[in-house]
């Protein structure tokens, strides 16, 4: 089992759908491509749903601060919905939950795209 | 309670496609030993990076080169060994992700997560002799379970 991903364009924003696994080898790799061929296309900003994301690791958890930090410097920002129980406090633990901004709400999510930019 | 085996060993290639296999086990020997869920997935995600850490930093990914694992259930507790062929290292040397410094770093976060997740994290180095992670998980003293 490893980690799938369907992208929609909701505004302007590529929401990503995940699901599966996001560990080292496949998943990770997967998520690492994603994040370069939207950025390659223009596409900077990027709302991953986390919702049927089953098991995530400290690799996985690392694959999701390098796509922060590299959409971030191209001026573009990455933004968490949808987070599980145990992704949620995996990132409470790692003092990542600050750093990113998460969602619970789809709507919000996208809206807040727009705002933040002007 | 039961007359399972307190002692499960694997021997596993060193190949990222094992590591199912092990999460499964561990999930499998915790549920026997009287962990709850919660608990049983804490054991599986240490003994996940335990075993990437070996495979990957241990063996480097040398697939003639394996991992040994082995679970022992004790009244109080449960104890797992994770073996690689590699040449060792000193946990204390690993830099702390919490630190505002690291906080952004894309890796380092694998060991934190054993520490959290298990009541205790020991590495055994020897030259030569690869190296040998313990990871002990105290059982809740009431427990129900007839000894
Ligand atoms: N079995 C091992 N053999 C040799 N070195 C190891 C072993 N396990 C861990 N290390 C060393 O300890 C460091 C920290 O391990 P840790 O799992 O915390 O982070 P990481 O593996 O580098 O990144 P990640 O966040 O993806 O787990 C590793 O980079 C490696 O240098
Ligand atoms: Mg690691």
């Amino acid at each position: 089992m490893s980690m799938k991903a369907t992208l929609r364009q909701v505004d302007g924003i590529t929401v990503v759908d995940m699901s599966g696994r996001i560990t080292l080898g496949e998943g990770c790799t997967q998520l690492r491509e994603l994040v370069r061929d939207q950025l390659g296309k223009g596409s900077k900003h990027l709302l991953l749903n986390l919702a049927d994301v089953t098991y995530i690791d400290s690799s996985g958890i690392g694959e999701l601060v390098s796509g922060f930090t590299t959409v971030s410097n191209q001026g573009g920002k990455l933004k968490l919905l949808n987070l599980t129980k145990k992704v949620h406090d995996l990132l409470q633990i790692t003092k990542l939950y600050t750093v990113f901004d998460v969602y619970d709400d789809e709507a919000k999510a996208v809206g807040s795209f727009g705002k933040a930019e002007t | 309670m039961n007359t399972e085996a307190s002692v499960v060993e694997l021997v596993l290639e060193s190949d990222l496609k094992n590591v199912e296999v092990a999460e499964e086990v561990a999930r499998r020997v915790s549920g026997t030993a009287g962990f709850d869920e919660e608990d049983q997935h804490r054991i599986d995600m240490a003994v996940h990076e335990t075993l990437i850490n070996a495979i990957w930093h241990g063996n480097k990914n040398d697939p003639s080169k394996s991992v040994w694992l082995r679970f022992e259930i004790f009244r109080d507790r449960l104890e797992i060994r994770v073996r690689d062929q590699g040449s060792g290292y000193d946990p204390k040397g690993v830099p702390d992700p919490l630190k505002d410094e690291n906080l952004l770093n894309s890796s380092g976060r694998g060991i934190f997560l054993i520490r959290t997740f298990m009541d205790e994290y020991r590495v055994e180095s020897q030259a030569g002799k690869g190296t040998e992670v313990i990871l002990v998980k105290r059982l809740n003293p009431n427990h129900s379970s007839d000894q």
